[in-house]
């Protein structure tokens, strides 16, 4: 085999007539939403308000526009977090636990004990970093694989929660800056909460970071390959630390608008809020495979959820419906994320 | 192939003296094992200023590993390495590329969701200057991909035309090719090419041919490892033959033949 090539050397050819096939040319609308994974969810989620608005009158109206968004914030910041760390190919099972320990906190300092509560939520805010820097640790330092790890501190964070707030909930007085979040702020008949504006503002501020910094750049690649990406000289344990950390911290800020949004801190807050954010992240166009996806996408798909269940609820359909139609959802979004991967080769 | 020859001292090397120049890459009495697979059983090494030096041997011969050790991928158990003749430790492939090593892996290393600029400043990004990029870290996009198509040209690389593609919808000799434009535009010392055309086509074959050529002259020494006999002796000037964990031979590509090298390479003929 080797004497068959000796006599015609390869580097004789021309270079610049490069012959090879440019890419098989696949489905357009594959190509389309493989170069623009949000794409797919912004269409499911006009064509939904769309015909929820056709079935109910009420739907597009300002009120109830309000109305979704306020009650879309905290799954929205929680499935901002939960979307960075699926980017790098990781999952987080923790976010509810953590959310459930850090609002606690927030309130049993500055409600129970009295301490100031600017510091309280910088307090609160530490936890959250601390639950960041514990999930990020199992990760990187003990190598235990994503889904595992924040699983074993999903029942961590629940139980010290349970423990540290003795089964009570605590209601701050109405002056409370813990309430600040739930402060409406009216442009009209449109009323939306700070906790909405702080939602937004973190996605900026997230979407900024991961597609204008290097730090983004890194997310990506670790996601998209890990070893490519420490042989290309990315500090690869590094990252994964500052992702968990940062994700931890707007879980912090999401427990925060969590209290402003129900105007108590309590530990029996919904336990699918782990599940709510994660599907979010996935409706959104995040590929649960790592390296592919916006946090715009994700903003998308956890108001797909909530359209879904609004829209369903206004139109007198029971409640397992709105279930049924989000777990087909999901289903729907992961079988085209596949279908969409299989552009790449 | 001689049942004798595993045994055999084989430390004779037919090479050329260089004694006045000092190697830029130099490893003297590599060991690495692998728990109780001996890797390297002391290795030297010796890379000269604008040379291509091919390093071939058979599977298992320890190419790869000490391809490894010289480029900070895994550490050696002992044995010393030197650049520039003082001695160097690598712990991580980031200390080897700030020493001024760059290597062009097999897998390439890119990241195919980036595009072609991206890939190229990956893990060493340009931001913006004043408080934009110092306060905000803002990427100087631009920027790095006036660099990145200043690179792509220099190189002559003809098949990358448009630097914002992203990786993935790249063939693979094009996807070498950022791999080895990477290298080029931050390799200040030392570029290793681990077999740089072993997934590729003929043709595409080639244009790294010429690639690699291009490399070498703009006077960095290369370090080549390929199973591509055709290749390496039509690029190298010296061929380092790996064999049993051990060098056990430089060839001269100019005055011995390729049935020489696979001779020696596979054990059949000691030296």
């Amino acid at each position: 085999m080797m004497a068959d090539r000796t006599g015609v050397s390869a580097a004789d050819l021309p270079p610049g007539t490069d012959e090879t096939p440019r890419r098989r040319r696949g489905n357009p609308v594959q190509e389309l939403l493989h170069a623009h994974p949000s794409l797919g969810p912004l269409v499911v989620l006009v064509l939904a308000a769309i015909v929820f608005d056709l079935i109910n009158g009420r739907f597009l109206n300002p009120t109830n526009l309000s109305i979704m968004l306020q009650q879309v914030a905290v799954i929205g910041l929680l499935a901002l977090g939960q979307t960075i760390i699926i980017l790098t190919a990781g999952i987080d099972l923790s976010v509810g636990a953590a959310m459930i320990l850090v609002q606690m906190v927030m309130a049993e300092l500055a409600v129970s004990n009295g301490i100031p509560v600017i510091l309280a939520l910088v307090l609160g805010l530490l936890v959250a970093l601390l639950t960041g820097l514990i999930n990020g640790v199992l990760v990187t330092r003990f190598g235990v694989p994503p889904f595992i790890g924040t699983l074993g501190t999903l029942g961590v964070f629940t139980a010290v929660g349970l423990k540290y707030a003795n089964g009570q909930t605590i209601t701050p007085p109405t002056s409370s800056l813990l309430l600040w979040t739930g402060k409406f702020i009216n442009f009209g008949s449109f009323h939306i909460t700070v906790g909405v504006l702080l939602m937004i503002v973190l996605y900026l501020v997230v979407g900024y970071a991961l597609g204008r910094t290097a730090w983004g750049r890194h997310v990506y690649s670790v996601g998209d390959d890990a070893e490519s990406a420490r042989l290309a000289g990315i500090r690869t344990g590094r990252l994964l630390v500052s992702v968990y950390l940062v994700a931890g911290l707007v879980y912090g800020i999401a427990s925060w608008v969590q209290i402003g949004r129900v105007g108590d801190a309590s530990t029996d807050i919904s336990s699918t809020l782990n599940l709510d954010s994660i599907t979010a992240v996935v409706i959104g166009g995040v590929s649960l495979f790592g390296g592919r996806g916006l946090v715009l996408g994700t903003l998308f798909g956890a108001l797909i959820v909530q359209v879904f269940q609004n829209g369903l609820a206004l139109a007198g359909v029971q409640d397992l419906y709105q279930q049924l139609a989000e777990g087909l959802l999901v289903i729907a979004a992961v079988s085209l994320d596949r279908w969409i991967r299989k552009v790449r080769r | 192939m001689n049942a004798t020859t595993d045994d055999n001292e084989l430390t004779t090397v037919h090479s050329e003296p260089q004694p006045d120049r000092e190697p830029v890459l130099s490893a003297t009495g590599l060991v690495k094992s692998y728990g109780r697979v001996e890797a390297l059983r002391g290795v030297d090494f010796e890379l000269y200023p604008g040379e291509v030096l091919a390093v071939i041997g058979d599977n298992g011969a320890g190419k790869s590993t000490l391809i490894k050790c010289l480029s900070g991928a895994a550490s050696p158990d002992s044995g010393t390495l030197r650049l520039d003749g003082r001695e160097v430790h690598f712990r991580d492939p980031l200390q080897a590329r700030q020493a001024g090593i760059e290597t062009v892996y097999q897998t390439l290393a890119v990241t195919p969701a980036l595009d072609i600029a991206s890939n190229l400043f990956l893990g060493r990004e340009i931001r913006k200057k004043g408080p934009l990029g110092t306060v905000f870290r803002l990427l100087d996009t631009a920027g790095m991909r006036r660099v990145a198509r200043e690179e792509v040209q220099q190189l002559g690389i003809t098949t990358l035309q448009d630097i914002t593609q992203t990786v993935e919808t790249l063939s693979g000799g094009q996807r070498q090719a950022v791999a080895v434009a990477r290298a080029a535009a931050f390799g200040s010392k030392v570029v290793i090419l681990d077999e740089p055309t072993a997934a590729l086509g003929v043709r595409e074959s080639g244009q790294v041919a010429q690639l690699i050529r291009r490399l070498r002259d703009t006077g960095l020494p290369v370090v080549l490892i390929s199973h591509d006999m055709p290749l390496v002796f039509e690029l190298a000037d010296r061929v380092h033959v790996q064999r049993l964990g051990r060098r056990v031979a430089i060839i001269n590509p100019s005055t011995s033949t390729m049935e020489d090298a696979v001779a020696i390479m596979t054990g059949a003929r000691s030296v």
